[in-house]
C-alpha cells in the first residue's frame, strides 16, 4: 500500500504544487522569548507557504524554531513566547483569506479547529485524563455547532473513531485506559472532527515505536487523500519526511534555510546544513553510506553573532558567512520551485564552483 | 465495586481502632475524677459522699481493663456514652447533641465558603498568572500565616468592641428562646457572622495559594493548549479543562478540612465562648470529665474518619484514574 501511496504523491509532486492556491501563508513571522530588553529571538522573519492539499514538511534540529512556528501561526505560544511581527493568512472553505494574527478572539476562536487544527507532539498530555474520549471530540464539534445536537455530535464522534480504526465504543473508555498509540489517533480523529482545512502535526509520531510511526503516518496520508486537508509536518527525522512529505522547509537556527520539493531535497539538497542533516541518518534506498553527521552543536540564539548562524559549523565557510546574514533567494543553478538562504549560492561563479555535495 | 468494598473494609478498621485508642488514652491520664470533682464543688459536698459518687461513678467496682473495654463498646454500640462527671447527672450524647450542630453548622458553612471562594479566586489568580493579579499573592500569604487566635482577637477589638458592630461572644440572643423563628434564627446569623468571618479569613488563603499553584501547573499541560486550539471558550477552557483538573487535589484537602471542622475548632470556640464541641472538649478535658472526653473525642475521630470517606468517593468520582480495580 504503501508503494502505491508513494508514486501517486510523486505524480502529484511534478504536476507541480506551485499550481495549487496557497491555504496557508506565513510572512515574516518573528517571535521573541522574554518581555525584558533582551529578548531572545527565536523566529527570525520566517515566510512559508502551504498549498492545498500538500504536505509540507517543517525539518530541523530540536530548539531550531519549527515548534515555536506552529505555536506562533496559531497563537498558542505560551508566555514568556512574544509574537513581534508579521502575518498568518488562512483561507478558509468559502475562499475568504484573513490573518490569523490580527482576528478578534471570537474570529480566532471561531477558525480554530474549523479551518486549522493541531496533533500535538505528546499522544500522552493531549488528552485530558479526567474525561472521556467522547467528550472531549463531542465538545470540539459543540464549540464550532452549538445548534448541533448531542446525539449527532455523538454519531460524528463514533464516525471519527472509525475513521482512523479505533472501533466506535471505545468512545466511553478514559484516557488512560487506551494506548499511546490509541490515544494518538484519537487525537487525529479529534482534530478532524470539523475537517479543517490545515492539519499541523507538531512531531506527531515523536512517542511512539517504529511500527505504530508507520501504521499512523499511512493512516494520516490516506485520509488526507479521501478528505483533502493540506498538511504542516514538523519533525526532525528528515528521512520519515522524505517519505511523507511533497515539499521539505529545512530549518536552522529560527530561520528557514531551505525551501524545495521533498525528493530534491533528499537527492540534491542545495544547502550545507540540509547536506549535513541528511548524512546524519542512514539513506533509504541505494548503497550504504558513513553516516557524518553535522559538528558543533546549534548556536545560543540569546548571543546572536553577525553572518550566516552556520557558518561556525559549515565545512564550506567563507569570510562572507561570518559578517553578512545570507537570505532566501534562487539557488546557484536556477533552479524552479526551490529557495536557499547560503551565500555559497550567491558568490558561486565559473571560477568558483559549489562544492560538489551542493552541486549534484 | 470491589473498590468501594475495600475502602469500607479499611474505615471499618481505622475506626476499630480509633476507637480503642479512645477507650485507652483517657485510662492513662493523671488524676482521679472523684477527687477533681471534690475539689471543683470546694467543699459544697460533703466527703461522706466522696464513697457514693465512686459507686455512682462505678469506679468501685475491681474490673479489669478488659471486661471495662468489653463494657465499652457494649454501651457504645446502644448509643450510651455514659453520664457527664462535670454535668452530672446529664447524659454525654445529650452534651454532644447539643454542642455538635453550632460547630457543625457555624464552622461547616464557613469552611465551604472559604473553600468555594478561595478555590475560585485561586483559580482566576492561576488563569492570570503574570499579570497585576500576582499581586494579591503577598495579602494571601499574610492571612495564611496570621495565628488564628491573633486573628480572632483583633476582630472582635476592632469590629465589635471598637465599631460595636457585632457581639462579641455566645451564638445567640440569650433573651431569645430558640425556636425555629425568623429572629431566632437572624440572631444566630448575626451572632456566628464574626466568628465566621475569621475561620473563612485564615482558612481562604490556603485554599487560594492551593488552587493558584494547581492553576499554573495544570495550565501548562498539553491538554489544556489542546482545548485552546480546539475553538473553546476561553471561560470552558478555564473552568472544563483547567480548573477541573486543578482542583482535584484541592477536594482531596476539602474533604479532610471538613473532618477538622468538629475538633480543630477549639481555639475560635474559646476566643468566641461559642458553645461548640471544641469548647465542650475543653471543659471536659481540664475537669477530668472523662465520659465528656470519651464522647468527644469519639464525634471528633469518627467524623474525621467520614469525612476521609468522602474524600476518597468524590476523588473516585471526579477522577477516573483512581477507579481502576484491576490494580
Amino acid at each position: 500500500m504503501s508503494a502505491d501511496v508513494h508514486t501517486e504523491r510523486g505524480a502529484l509532486a511534478d504536476a507541480g504544487p506551485a499550481a495549487a492556491e496557497p491555504v496557508l501563508e506565513v510572512r515574516n513571522l518573528s517571535v521573541d522569548y522574554g518581555f525584558g530588553d533582551d529578548p531572545t529571538h527565536v523566529l527570525r522573519e520566517v515566510s512559508l507557504t502551504l498549498r492545498r492539499g500538500e504536505v509540507l514538511g517543517l525539518a530541523g534540529e530540536s530548539g531550531c524554531g519549527k515548534s515555536t512556528l506552529a505555536y506562533a501561526a496559531t497563537r498558542l505560544l505560551p508566555p514568556p513566547g512574544l509574537i513581534t511581527g508579521g502575518e498568518v493568512w488562512l483561507t478558509n472553505r468559502e475562499g475568504t483569506r484573513a490573518d490569523l494574527l490580527a482576528l478578534s478572539d471570537a474570529e480566532l476562536r471561531a477558525a480554530r479547529w474549523r479551518d486549522i487544527a493541531i496533533v500535538f507532539q505528546g499522544a500522552m498530555s493531549s488528552l485530558n485524563p479526567v474525561f472521556r474520549i467522547e467528550k472531549q471530540i463531542v465538545d470540539g464539534i459543540v464549540a464550532h455547532q452549538p445548534r448541533m445536537r448531542r446525539e449527532e455530535a455523538r454519531e460524528r464522534a463514533a464516525e471519527l473513531l472509525r475513521l482512523v480504526g479505533i472501533s466506535a465504543d471505545r468512545l466511553r473508555a478514559y484516557p488512560h485506559q487506551l494506548s499511546g498509540g490509541m490515544r494518538q489517533r484519537v487525537m487525529i480523529a479529534m482534530a478532524l472532527a470539523l475537517e479543517p482545512q490545515v492539519l499541523i502535526m507538531d512531531e506527531p509520531t515523536t512517542a511512539l515505536d517504529v511500527v505504530m510511526q508507520r501504521q499512523i503516518l499511512e493512516e494520516v496520508m490516506e485520509l488526507r487523500e479521501r478528505l483533502g486537508f493540506s498538511v504542516v509536518f514538523i519533525t526532525h527525522d528528515v528521512s520519515l519526511l522524505v517519505e511523507v512529505a511533497d515539499r521539505i522547509a529545512v530549518m536552522y537556527a529560527g530561520e528557514i534555510v531551505e525551501t524545495a520539493a521533498a525528493r530534491d531535497v533528499y537527492a540534491k539538497p542545495r544547502h550545507p546544513y540540509s547536506a549535513g542533516l541528511l548524512g546524519s541518518f542512514p539513506p533509504l534506498h541505494g548503497p550504504r553510506r558513513e553516516l557524518t553527521g553535522i559538528p558543533g552543536a546549534p548556536p545560543d540564539l540569546s548571543a546572536r553573532e553577525p553572518g550566516c548562524p552556520f557558518a561556525p559549523r559549515c565545512p564550506h565557510a567563507m569570510d562572507v558567512c561570518r559578517t553578512e546574514l545570507p537570505v532566501l533567494g534562487r539557488t546557484a543553478q536556477g533552479e524552479d520551485n526551490r529557495l536557499v538562504a547560503c551565500h555559497l549560492h550567491t558568490t558561486a561563479s565559473s571560477t568558483e564552483p559549489l562544492p560538489p555535495s551542493l552541486s549534484r | 465495586m470491589s473498590f468501594l468494598l475495600r475502602r469500607v473494609a479499611f474505615y471499618a478498621l481505622t475506626a476499630w481502632a480509633a476507637i480503642t485508642i479512645n477507650f485507652f488514652i483517657p485510662r492513662l491520664l493523671p488524676g482521679d475524677p472523684v477527687t477533681a470533682l471534690l475539689g471543683r464543688m470546694q467543699g459544697r459536698i460533703d466527703s461522706n459522699a466522696e464513697h457514693s459518687l465512686r459507686v455512682l461513678f462505678g469506679l468501685d467496682q475491681d474490673t479489669t481493663l478488659w471486661q471495662q473495654y468489653l463494657d465499652y463498646w457494649g454501651l457504645l454500640l446502644r448509643g450510651d456514652l455514659g453520664l457527664s462527671f462535670t454535668h452530672f447527672p446529664t447524659p454525654v450524647s445529650e452534651i454532644v447533641d447539643q454542642s455538635l450542630p453550632w460547630t457543625v453548622g457555624l464552622v461547616g458553612v464557613a469552611t465551604v465558603i472559604a473553600f468555594v471562594i478561595g478555590s475560585l479566586i485561586g483559580t482566576f489568580l492561576g488563569w492570570r498568572r503574570g499579570t497585576w493579579a500576582d499581586g494579591l499573592l503577598p495579602v494571601a500569604t499574610f492571612f495564611q500565616a496570621v495565628p488564628y487566635f491573633w486573628l480572632g482577637l483583633i476582630t472582635i477589638a476592632v469590629l465589635s468592641v471598637n465599631l460595636g458592630w457585632f457581639p462579641s461572644s455566645g451564638s445567640y440572643d440569650r433573651g431569645l428562646v430558640p425556636a425555629f423563628t425568623g429572629e431566632f434564627i437572624g440572631s444566630v446569623v448575626y451572632y456566628g457572622f464574626l466568628p465566621a468571618l475569621t475561620v473563612v479569613l485564615s482558612s481562604v488563603a490556603g485554599w487560594v495559594l492551593g488552587m493558584r499553584n494547581m492553576m499554573v501547573t495544570v495550565s501548562s499541560e498539553d491538554y489544556v493548549t489542546v482545548a485552546h486550539a480546539k475553538g473553546l471558550a476561553e471561560r470552558q477552557v478555564m473552568l472544563g479543562y483547567a480548573a477541573r483538573n486543578a482542583v482535584l487535589p484541592q477536594v482531596s484537602s476539602f474533604a479532610l478540612s471538613l473532618g477538622f471542622v468538629v475538633g480543630g475548632t477549639l481555639i475560635m470556640e474559646m476566643v468566641f465562648s461559642y458553645q461548640g464541641i471544641g469548647y465542650t472538649l475543653y471543659q471536659a478535658v481540664s475537669t477530668h470529665d472523662y465520659p465528656l472526653m470519651q464522647g468527644c473525642f469519639l464525634v471528633i475521630t469518627l467524623s474525621v474518619l467520614v469525612a476521609n470517606m468522602v474524600a476518597d468517593l468524590a476523588y473516585a468520582l471526579l477522577d477516573p484514574r483512581t477507579r481502576t480495580e484491576d490494580r
